[in-house]
Parts: C-alpha cells; structure tokens; sequence
C-alpha cells in the first residue's frame, strides 16, 4: 500500500501514529466553536505537515464527501499519513473529547433536563441555534443565486421537499440528484 | 433485551444511512433526524429535540455530535456509541479510500460537474434545517427576536458564535424568552 499520497513538506518527518492521536486531540480541546480553523492553524501553521495548498486540496475532498466534513478530514489525512491504521488513529483522538462530553451532558439532560433554571436556557439557547443555522444558509445560498442557472431552483425544491413537505431524505434525493447533476452538465455543456 | 439489541439496530442502520446521505455535512441532515426521532419512531417530543440541537451547538465539538444525545436518550451509553458510530464511521472508511484515489480523478471534468450539481442540494437541506429548526424552537416573538438577532449578528459580525449562544442562554434564564 502507499504510504504517502500527497507528501508532507520537507522540512517536516511524517507524524506518528500518536502524533496524529494526540494533534487532533488537542483541536478538539481548543476547537470551541468551530475546528476547522485550529485544525488548519495546527497543520499548516504549527507542525508543518501540509502546505496551505494541500491543506485547502484536503478540505475540497472533504466537501465532496457526504457526512460530516471534519470527521472526513481527520481519516484523509491519517490515511495518507499512515495508512488504515493512522485513518483510525487520526479519526479517534478527534472524536474522543466530544464524545465524552456529550456522553455528560446527555447524562445531565436526563436527570436535570426538567429543571426550572435548565429549561430556560435551553429555551433561549434553542431560538438562537436555530438563528445560527438560518445565517449560516444565508451566506451558502448567496453564490447560488448569482447569475442565471438553475441552480436556485435546485435549492428551493431541495429545501421545500425536505423542511416543508417533510418528505423522506432519501427518496428526494434519489430524485433531485441526479436531476441536478444532470442540469449542472446541461448548462456546461 | 431482543427490544434493545432491535433499537441498537435501528439506530445503526439509521445513521449509517444518513451519514451518506449528509451531503455538505452535518447540518444537512438534521431534518432527517427529526423525521426519525420525532415523527416516524416518537423517541422523543419536539422539544427533547429542540433541546438536544441547542445542546449540540453550544458544547464544543463539531455538530455532529447530537447524534450521539439521540443515542443516549433512545438507548442510553449503548446507544451513544452506537449512534456515533454509525454517523462517523461509514463516510470515514469512505474518505480513506477516496483519500487515496482523489489526485486521479479530482481534475475530471465528471468531478467538477457532480461536485456542482450537488452544491445547490446541500445549501438547500441546510435551508430545510433552518425551516424545520424555526418549527421546533420559536414558538413566541421573544423567539423570534431571538433568532433573527442571532442570524443578524452572525451575519453580518464575525464574533464567536458562542458569544451569541451564551447571551441566548442567559436571556432565558432572565425569563425574557
């Protein structure tokens, strides 16, 4: 098997299985809200093991990937480094911190999640969660809508079948992706 | 204990299913959660939900990790690891094999084309995140201040948005909400 796909930079040696354990580890201990630009900040900045070019190369596979972004990363870049075993490694230190911390809370929310005090922050966290998500759709949807393509209309079908229909996400899928790949190569042509 | 090996099973398939599915990531799927959750197996209400999401965005770790609330709650420690699993695991054995493959294919023109066929998809199911987000938590108009102040703030500043998750939770408290 291939060791090494994309080559670290020179001046760094390619981390240890422990290496990987513990860098992503400690992102995950410094990652409070949002790990993407710790993670970057550690592996481009701080130990060196990928340029920015590979960095910004790792994360467009990460996006093309379904699931979740970071947990993908944190297998590519083990996996490159080390192989399976550095994939899991890698994959590990990221998620043992916030596993643990969930475990807790979940606990938590069990035993206290009727409390007065509880609820009332919960109810005033909720509203604004929520908020968080509608500018975080603002900010992706603003390229979608620039020019003339059918893209909006994508969007707009996307989102109505899934948040106002309610219709099984697997089913819509099979549907409109196929129908949207196929118009991003009609427009293209 | 055939009822708790069979709910293990559900949620393992479940997620592993929609971790698949999570085009663009996490926040993509959290309507399909709620379909699970609340409307097809009744594991739990609205606001269990409700609170499990507010939960998720203000502990540290990505956001992902509401799967692993569901679990508990559906299954308790069991049911935590079997959720997480099976949200974490299938697209990263994924990503290890494509990981080694992408340099091959990543300047295919059938590459680009997928890759912008999808992206339209995936803002549009955080669209639908949001919709069924605004559902499930804004039931007044302190909510709706609530959120659309938060939006703004996250919109237009480049503060953390723990900052704004925390004065939410002390609004609360204060019983403005």
């Amino acid at each position: 098997m291939p060791e090494v796909a994309a080559p670290p930079p020179s001046d760094a040696p390619i981390p240890s299985h422990a290496d990987l354990f513990f860098a992503f580890f400690k992102i995950t201990l410094s990652g409070f809200g949002g790990t993407l630009p710790w993670t970057r900040r550690m592996f481009v900045e701080q130990k060196r093991w990928l340029t920015a070019h590979e960095f910004n190369d790792l994360y467009a596979l990460c996006q093309f990937l379904p699931g979740p972004n970071i947990v993908n990363l944190t297998a590519v870049f083990g996996s490159r480094m080390r192989g399976p075993t550095g994939a899991m490694a890698a994959w590990a230190g990221f998620l043992l911190v916030p596993f643990c911390v969930m475990v807790v809370a979940a606990v938590l929310y069990e035993r206290y999640g009727d409390v007065d005090a509880v609820r009332r922050v919960l109810g005033g966290i909720a509203p604004a969660a929520a908020g968080l998500i509608i500018a975080t759709v603002v900010k992706m949807a603003a390229p979608v809508f620039r020019g003339v393509s059918p893209e909006p209309f994508v969007l707009l079908a996307t989102a109505s079948a899934i948040g106002l229909m309610r219709w099984p996400l697997l089913w819509v899928l099979i549907v409109l992706a196929p129908t949207s790949i196929g118009l991003a190569w009609w427009v293209r042509r | 204990m055939k009822a708790d090996s069979d709910i293990l099973i559900t949620l393992a398939v479940q997620f592993a299913i929609m971790s698949m599915l999570a085009l663009g990531g996490a926040n993509a799927v959290v309507p399909e959660m709620h379909r699970q959750a609340v409307e097809l197996r009744a594991w739990m209400t609205e606001r269990e939900f409700a609170d499990m999401f507010a939960i998720s965005q203000a502990a540290p770790g990505p956001n992902v990790m509401i799967v692993t609330l569901i679990g508990y709650h559906v299954a308790g420690l069991g049911g935590a690891v079997v959720a997480t699993l099976a949200m974490c695991g299938p697209t990263a054995v994924l990503a290890h094999f494509l990981g080694r493959t992408w340099d091959g294919f990543k300047d295919e023109p059938w590459r680009v084309i997928v890759q912008a066929g999808l992206v339209p998809i995936s803002v549009g199911l955080v669209g639908a995140s949001a919709i069924v987000l605004t559902q499930t938590t804004v039931h007044n108009w302190v909510a709706v201040v609530m959120a659309v102040a938060t939006a703004a703030t996250a919109y237009w500043t480049r503060w953390n948005p723990l900052w704004l998750i925390g004065i939410a939770g002390l609004a609360g408290l204060a019983g403005l909400v």
